[in-house]
Order: structure tokens, then C-alpha cells, then sequence
């Protein structure tokens, strides 16, 4: 039938640019990077580095320091790989555990330009892995090295002198895996992997904290304690931007400003999509990840579910609104042909 | 006929009138449009030279922009000289100055200052600038753009052209901002 | 004074005072169109619904939207899409709407194309169409301003700045049009203002202008066939309708219209609800930012076209070539020698010049979003000549085509 015929011409043509200008084009702008299943195994990392002395070398530069970086992050993953393997003693684990409280407690303070965070969840949050790799080097496991020439400069880089042996490790590891690991919900996780850093005004929260109900004086109009709250608020977020360069943006609708596949490849390793960032590793667990999302979805997508439900409504009452146009056609032009 | 030909002539002259209130309205609609005074105002910041020392980093705003005035020292200038980037900076009197938008050419990030290494490092992506604000390191693709200025006396008007500001632009320098 | 009687009923009192019947009669009942058509001729149609959906959403998002710097971000991402009930529908019923319009605007210009439908005393119903794809582009770009997000801002910088008009150095235009050095709460205002009344007012005005210069050469059919309407019309209201060449636009062409406008709304909605990312851009979702430059700005699908003919060339030339583009489609009717109006399969190297437009304008969309560099950027050149030169040798070709 011609009408078909012609409906498939503007079908194909209508199709093709939408290909070239949406799956296509964007496959061109933004590299492709692989997603390695929030499994911390120091790849990317070591991939990194090669690439780097691969464009140095095709530039006529020096690799040799690169290549003495590459050499240190084999054998940092390589001996990651090893303690993994350790048994952790979780009572062992527990005493060390008491020298990780001098800096992450309830109400710590901004420490090197950051507040530690909580670690109440942080055996639910975040990999075993990459767990030891930041007792054992918290640079080099956040993949931020480059910016410290000394890695003990790192803001949590006092740790490398305290906890020293390979079996200490694996126990303090052990010991979040096992006590550290209750049921956490979607606004914890945020607050302890993101929030030091990242505010989410859709949500009030800031970088100390969420903040609290407007309480203005019936007198001046004035709200001291918020006042109060919002020169702490100033403070810590200036001392958050001298540390990492600028302010940390704000995540209340990162949800659909940025890809899914974007937004976990970057928390898996924020350099692999944005090279040399500030940003540091944050070692969410595939689980940690997903109620960092839903937090983040509940921000800046909140109506999604709603959404979710009235489509099909909509489509069917469409069909049947058709199915009747399509009756009445036929009624009408009964006799014009 | 005399009468029609009156009344036909009366009709064109009050198009006519009808017209020039047409068009007097319109430049009413069009000055309506232009940028109010007090906008006009915040376009042009107003630096007095005298003000600054020599190796010290001040930050001014420009159109709601950070720019980076920093004054050279003798052993700067040196530098410059020796760089061939003199002409980045800007000679009022005797001195010379920086004066740059302090927005990192790569993804417009604002660098800091190290007054000891005399240079800029953008902590986003790490790309590095001299004290005449080049870029020593990638990823930036070029040095700080130099915006619009005219030396007046001992004072620089950013946001007017000055012939200064044409050479650079003409040169490559710079590139319009 | 007219004479009134004593109202027999409620339609009779109108009819009186309003003359109802007659305007039924010649608006709908014997406002003839050829029977000879394809869905092609209903997009009219669901250009009008479009552009409904876009006023019925646009009225609501009004209700809520702040045109302020420092508010309209979080106005439209927080307390429409989060606070208002049915917000993010009435929004993500506007974005894609918007973006909808301009590809059946596209299919309507290129039906009119390829059936001749500008030809023969139809001048001017192509000419008021292209004047309504001006306005409507005008109304997408200002519309697209108001969110403030980070394309918003950038696409509205350099768009504002080919008002420089390249050497001639025109800043004055520039700095006149956003009523400030760079865009900011001058220039949100104005986009406002234009976005929700000047623009619609214009564009409510030119649906007139289209539908009235319809009116005497009457809609074109699939054969390009002469159709003497009075004759066809006593035929149809003989009673011999199937014998008849017209339909009356009521409810014959309506009927098929709307079957046509359930089967697009099906596709529209199916976009608002699974699909809408096309037409709002992830990037838009980031807020303006002046002192950072996303790594990617690229207009809408629908400008690329034109973006990429202005992109290729050094500054002055690209300014040249792209107005050559804003202006040419209006003077398709003069441009097109042919004694025939008749569809492009009738019409010899016409129909090569069609089809050659049609890609040729699809490759330049896709260079047009791609980064310029490489290979794009080459593409994107010769797509822009080959442009340039169609237009050039559109009156030599049809000069030459023989009267069939």
C-alpha cells in the first residue's frame, strides 16, 4: 500500500538522524570506558599509567618516572591482591579499629581541607579490597597519588605510619566487614561516601550537615541559628575548595545531568572519566553504589515512579482513542470511495 | 474631482503623521532595549596601578569574572625577557603587570597562585602557567587571556579597547574574550 | 439595523447575531480538499495539536517558573519537577513537544517540497509557513534560555554573538540584544518575555496568515492534478460523493486527520514518558555557570543543519553562508523555474535535487552535533558547498524540465 510505503521512507529517514545525532554523535564526544563492575583491582589504575607512557612516548618525552609509577602501582594492587587473601581476625581487628576513632567520630572536625566521615556503615558501603587498599595507602587506593609527592601528606596519610603489618589490615578489614556492616539506608550512605564533600540543596543537606527548619525571631526577623549554621557551612566549604581546587558540585540533580553508565564509571575511578580531577576514589561497593543512587535519584528524579506508572496509562488510552479514530475514519469515508 | 483628488491627498498626509509616531515609538522600543546605566557601569572595572606590590597575586572582578593582577618584580621581568613573553605584560609607568582572567583556558577552573615556584597550578586538572600567565603544562591549550583593557595614566579601565589591547589581540596574543 | 425575530431556539439566537450556519458552511462543510491525498497532508494537523500541547503545558509551567538568575534553575528542576503535582509531566510534555514541532515541520516542508505544493499560486502559503519556522525557531531558542542550565547559558552566549557579525566588530548589537555585556538577568527577562507573549502572538497570528492564504488556491494534491473545485463540489453536494475529487473538510478530511494525530500522539507520549532525553539535554540539567565552558555546546537537533553550514568556514564566510541559509527556502517558489507542479517522481532531475537536499541536509545535522574535527569537519565542509551549489543550480535544472 502507498500510504505504508511512504510512512516507511519518513520512518527510516526520521530514524537515521536520530541515530547520527543522538547513540552516534554522542559515541564520538565522550570516550567510552569500561565499567569494571565495582571490582577494585587497581586495573584502570595501571591502564592509566600505561596510556600515559604510551602519549609520552609518542610525544619524544621522558617516561622514566612514569614508568617507576607503574612499577609502584603493580606492586601496590599486587600486594593488595595478597592481604585479601589473609584471614582477618575480627577481634584483633577491633583494637585497631580504636586508632581509626581518633579521626572518624560522630562530630569530627575538617581535617587537611576534609571531615573524616562516619564509618558506621562503612562495611556495608564500601569493598573489601579497596578497604585495604586505603588502610595501607590512602592516596594511592583513592587514586589521587599524583597530587601528593609524598604520600604521608595525604590528608588521611598518618594511617600508613600506624598500621603497618599486612595481618593488621586484614583485621581491621575483618573487623568493619563484620561489625561495621548493619542495614544502611539510601540518606547514610550519601552522607558518608559523598556528602563531606558534595551538598545536595534538593535534599538540605551541606557539607556539615542537614540543614535545619527556618526559626526566624517574631521580633527582628532574624535567625540567628541559622546564621550560625550558615557561616559553618561557609567555613567548611571554603576549607573543602582550598583543598580540592574549587567547591565540589552540588549533586541535587547530577541524577539527569549525567549518564547512568557515566556516573558509575566515574565512582568506580573519577579519573578514568575526567582525567586528573580532584575527585578521590571512594570504593563504593556494588551495593554501596546503589543507595548512593536511589538517594541521588530521590533528589533530583523524585517523580520517577509516578512517572513510571502513569505511562502505560497514558499509551492505553491512547491505542483506544486511536482504535475509535480509526472507526470513525472508516464511518465517514464509507461513502467516498 | 478637485474634492477626491483633496481627499485622497489628506489620507496620504495623515499616513504620514500616523508614521512619524510609528517610528518616534519605535526608538522608545529600541532604547528600551539597551543596557541599563547601572549595567553599563559594572562592565568597566577601574584599576589603580599604584596599588599593587611586586609579586603579590591580587584577584579583581571584571563582568563578573575573576582577573589576576600581579605586579612584577625585577627578576620577573627578567624572566619574561629571557621567556620572549613580555609581551603579555602590560608596562604602565615603569612596571609591568599581569593582568589576566583568572579562568584556567581548559575548562575555566580558577588556578592559584605559589608567590615562592612564581606560578599558577589549576587544581582541576593540573595544568600549570608561568608569572606572565603561559601555560607550562597541559592540559590548558594557551596562557590566561588578557581581557579587554585601555591604560589611562597610571590606570588600567578593563573592558575598553585600548590600542594596547588591539596590538595583542592582533598579534595572537590574546584571543577575544 | 439588521432585523431579528423572536429566537426559536438557542442555535437560531446565535445564528441570528453570529450567523453560525455560514460560518459552519464555509469553514468546515464546504471547504473543499482533493480526495487524492496521503497521511502526508494531515500533518497540518498535528502541527496544530503540537503547538496546542504546547500552550496548554506552557500555560502551566508559567504558573511556577521565576524568570530570575539566581531562581529559575531550581524554579523549574525543583519546584516544578519535584513539588508541583504533574509538573515534570507538564515540563517533559513541553521539551518534547518542542522538539516534536520541528521534525513535523520538517516533514510538512518537505511534502510541500517534493509535491510542488509552493507552486502555481501557492507562493504564499510556503512563504507564511517559512515566516512560522522563523518564529518557531525564534520561540525554541528563547524557550530554551529559561531553564538557565549550563546550554542554556552557553548556546545563548554564542548564539548571541554571530550578532557580531564577524569583522564588522558589531559588539553595540551584541550588548543591545542581552541588554548587558554577557548574558544575565536582562537577558533572561527579555527571552521571557519573548518566549511566553511576543513570539506566541506571532506565531498565533501567522497560523491566520497559513490557514487564509490556503484558502483560494486550495490544498495541493498527490498527482498535482488541476482540479476544478466548484465543479467537483456540486458533484460531492449531488450526492455523488464517490464520484466527486473533493472531500469536505469537515468531518471527511477530519476524520482522517485525527486517525493520523492518535497515531502520532502515541509516538509523542511514548517519548514523554520512556524517551525524552533527546529532547532535554543531560547537560541543561548542570546550572549556568559563567565561568565554566561545558566541553561540548551544540544547539538543538533541529538548528544543526544550519549550524554546520556556518561552522566550516573562517568567520566572515561562515556568517555569509549561514544567512544564505536562514533565507533561501523563502525564495523556493522563484528559485523553481518549472512550468510543472507536479510531485518530484514526475519532475526528472528534480527529483534527484530532492532526495540529494534531503540527505545532504541530514549529513549536515549529524556534522553539525559531532565535534568539528577530522574527518567530521571535511564532511561537514563539502556538505555545506553541496548545499550552496543545490540551490544554485535549482533554476538551471528546472529551467530545463519539460511541461508534462
Amino acid at each position: 500500500m502507498r500510504e505504508l510505503k511512504i510512512l516507511a521512507v519518513v520512518v527510516v529517514f526520521t530514524l537515521i538522524t536520530y541515530y547520527l545525532v543522538e547513540p552516534f554523535a554522542h559515541g564520538q564526544m565522550h570516550k567510552h570506558t569500561e565499567f569494571n563492575n565495582f571490582n577494585y583491582n587497581g586495573k584502570s589504575d595501571i591502564e592509566e599509567v600505561e596510556h600515559k607512557i604510551a602519549v609520552a612516548k609518542a610525544a619524544n618525552e621522558p617516561t622514566e618516572e612514569l614508568e617507576k609509577k607503574l612499577e609502584e602501582k603493580k606492586q601496590f594492587w599486587a600486594d593488595v591482591e595478597k592481604i585479601a587473601q589473609l584471614q582477618g581476625d575480627v577481634a584483633a581487628g577491633e583494637g585497631t579499629y580504636a586508632m581509626c576513632q581518633g579521626c572518624h567520630f560522630e562530630g569530627a572536625t575538617n581535617m587537611g581541607g576534609v571531615t573524616p566521615p562516619s564509618l558506621e556503615h562503612a562495611g556495608s558501603l564500601y569493598d573489601k579490597k579497596y578497604l585495604i587498599a586505603l588502610v595501607k595507602n590512602p592516596a594511592m587506593a583513592m587514586n589521587v597519588d599524583h597530587k601528593f609527592k609524598d604520600p604521608a601528606m595525604h590528608p588521611m596519610g598518618a594511617i600508613m605510619g600506624m598500621v603497618t603489618s599486612d595481618q593488621d589490615i586484614a583485621n581491621v578489614v575483618a573487623y568493619l566487614k563484620a561489625k561495621k556492616a548493619g542495614e544502611v539506608t539510601s540518606k547514610e550512605a550519601f552522607v558518608e561516601a559523598c556528602g563531606r564533600c558534595h551538598a545536595d540543596r534538593y535534599m538540605k543537606w551541606t557539607q556539615v550537615g542537614f540543614r535545619p527548619a527556618a526559626k526566624e525571631d517574631i521580633k527582628t526577623g532574624k535567625d540567628i541559628n541559622m546564621l550560625k549554621f550558615e557561616q559553618k557551612v561557609a567555613e567548611e566549604q571554603k576549607a573543602v575548595a582550598e583543598y580540592m581546587g574549587k567547591l565540589p558540585p552540588d549533586l541535587s540533580i547530577i541524577i539527569r545531568a549525567r549518564s547512568e553508565h557515566f556516573l558509575k564509571t566515574f565512582v568506580e575511578d573519577p579519573q578514568s572519566q575526567l582525567g586528573g580531577t580532584a575527585m578521590p576514589r571512594t570504593g563504593l561497593s556494588k551495593e554501596g553504589y546503589e543507595k548512593v543512587e536511589e538517594f541521588l535519584a530521590d533528589s533530583g528524579d523524585a517523580k520517577r515512579h509516578e512517572r513510571a506508572e502513569l505511562g502505560p496509562k497514558v499509551l492505553i488510552y491512547l491505542l483506544i482513542f486511536a482504535i475509535f479514530a480509526y472507526l470513525w475514519k472508516k464511518e465517514v469515508w464509507r461513502d467516498l470511495h | 474631482m478637485k474634492d477626491s483628488s483633496r481627499r485622497g491627498f489628506m489620507g496620504k498626509a495623515f499616513g504620514a503623521v500616523a508614521g512619524v509616531g510609528a517610528v518616534a515609538s519605535l526608538y522608545a522600543m529600541k532604547k528600551t532595549w539597551d543596557p541599563l546605566p547601572s549595567v553599563k557601569a559594572a562592565g568597566f572595572t577601574t584599576l589603580d596601578m599604584t596599588a599593587y606590590e611586586g609579586n603579590v597575586l591580587v584577584t579583581e572582578k571584571w563582568r563578573g569574572k575573576p582577573v589576576f593582577v600581579l605586579k612584577q618584580t625585577p627578576e620577573m621581568v627578567e624572566f619574561a625577557k629571557k621567556k620572549n613573553e613580555l609581551n603579555r605584560l602590560i608596562k604602565v609607568g615603569n612596571d609591568y603587570y599581569m593582568i589576566v582572567l583568572g579562568l584556567c583556558t581548559h575548562l575555566g577552573c580558577i588556578p592559584g597562585y605559589d608567590a615562592e615556584k612564581k606560578s599558577f597550578l589549576c587544581a582541576c586538572h593540573g595544568g600549570t602557567y608561568d608569572s606572565t600567565a603561559m601555560v607550562t603544562k597541559a592540559p590548558p591549550p594557551r596562557g590566561l587571556d588578557i581581557p579587554p583593557f585601555k591604560v589611562d595614566g597610571m590606570k588600567v579601565v578593563l573592558g575598553e579597547e585600548g590600542p594596547e589591547y588591539k596590538k595583542l589581540l592582533q598579534e595572537g596574543v590574546t584571543l577575544p574574550v | 439595523m439588521a432585523h431579528f425575530t423572536k429566537a426559536t431556539s438557542l442555535h437560531d439566537w446565535l445564528n441570528q447575531r453570529l450567523a453560525v450556519d455560514t460560518l459552519r458552511r464555509v469553514l468546515a462543510k464546504e471547504y473543499w480538499i482533493p480526495k487524492d491525498i496521503n497521511f502526508l497532508w494531515a500533518m497540518g494537523m498535528v502541527l496544530a495539536i503540537t503547538f496546542g500541547l504546547l500552550l496548554v503545558s506552557g500555560i502551566f509551567l508559567l504558573m511556577y517558573y521565576q524568570p530570575n538568575v539566581n531562581l529559575a534553575f531550581d524554579s523549574v528542576n525543583y519546584t516544578i519537577m519535584k513539588e508541583v503535582e504533574f509538573g515534570w509531566l507538564w515540563r517533559h510534555i513541553h521539551g518534547v513537544a518542542a522538539s516534536v514541532v520541528f521534525l513535523i515541520i520538517y516533514i510538512h516542508m518537505f511534502t510541500g517540497i517534493y509535491y510542488g505544493s509552493y507552486k502555481k499560486g501557492r507562493e504564499l502559503i510556503w512563504i507564511s509557513g517559512m515566516l512560522l519556522f522563523v518564529t518557531f525557531s525564534a520561540e525554541a531558542f528563547s524557550g530554551y534560555m529559561l531553564p538557565w542550565g549550563q546550554m542554556s547559558y552557553w548556546a545563548g552566549m554564542v548564539i548571541t554573538n554571530l550578532f557580531s557579525l564577524g569583522d564588522l566588530h558589531m559588539n553595540g548589537l551584541v550588548e543591545w540584544i542581552r541588554g548587558d555585556y554577557v548574558p544575565g538577568q536582562a537577558f533572561l527577562n527579555r527571552f521571557f518575555m519573548l518566549h511566553v507573549l511576543l513570539l506566541p502572538l506571532v506565531i498565533m497570528a501567522l497560523i491566520g496568515l497559513h490557514f487564509g492564504t490556503l484558502r483560494i488556491p486550495h490544498v495541493n494534491n498527490q498527482e498535482g492534478e488541476e482540479i476544478d473545485f466548484e465543479e467537483e463540489a456540486a458533484k460531492y453536494k449531488a450526492g455523488k460523493k464517490a464520484e466527486s475529487k473533493v472531500i469536505a473538510f469537515a468531518n471527511d478530511f477530519l476524520a482522517k486527520d485525527m486517525f493520523v494525530v492518535s497515531v502520532f500522539l502515541i509516538f509523542f507520549f511514548y517519548l514523554v514518558f520512556y524517551h525524552y532525553d533527546f529532547a532535554m539535554d543531560p547537560v541543561n540539567f548542570d546550572p549556568a555557570d559563567p565561568l565554566k565552558t561545558p566541553a561540548h555546546i551544540y544547539p538543538e537537533w533541529y538548528f544543526l543543519w544550519s549550524y554546520e553550514i556556518l561552522r566550516p568556514f573562517s568567520t566572515n564566510v561562515g556568517l555569509v553562508a549561514f544567512g544564505f541559509a536562514q533565507v533561501i527556502f523563502f525564495l523556493l517558489p522563484f528559485l523553481d523555474k518549472s512550468p510543472n507542479a507536479k510531485p518530484a517522481h514526475k519532475r526528472g532531475l528534480f527529483k534527484v535535487w530532492f532526495w540529494v537536499m534531503l540527505v545532504d541536509m541530514i549529513i549536515l545535522t549529524a556534522m553539525g552535533k559531532l565535534p568539528p574535527e577530522g574527518i567530521f569537519s571535511t564532511i561537514g565542509l563539502y556538505a555545506a558547498l553541496t548545499f550552496i551549489g543545490l540551490w544554485i543550480i535549482l533554476p538551471i535544472i528546472t529551467k530545463m524540465e519539460k511541461e508534462v
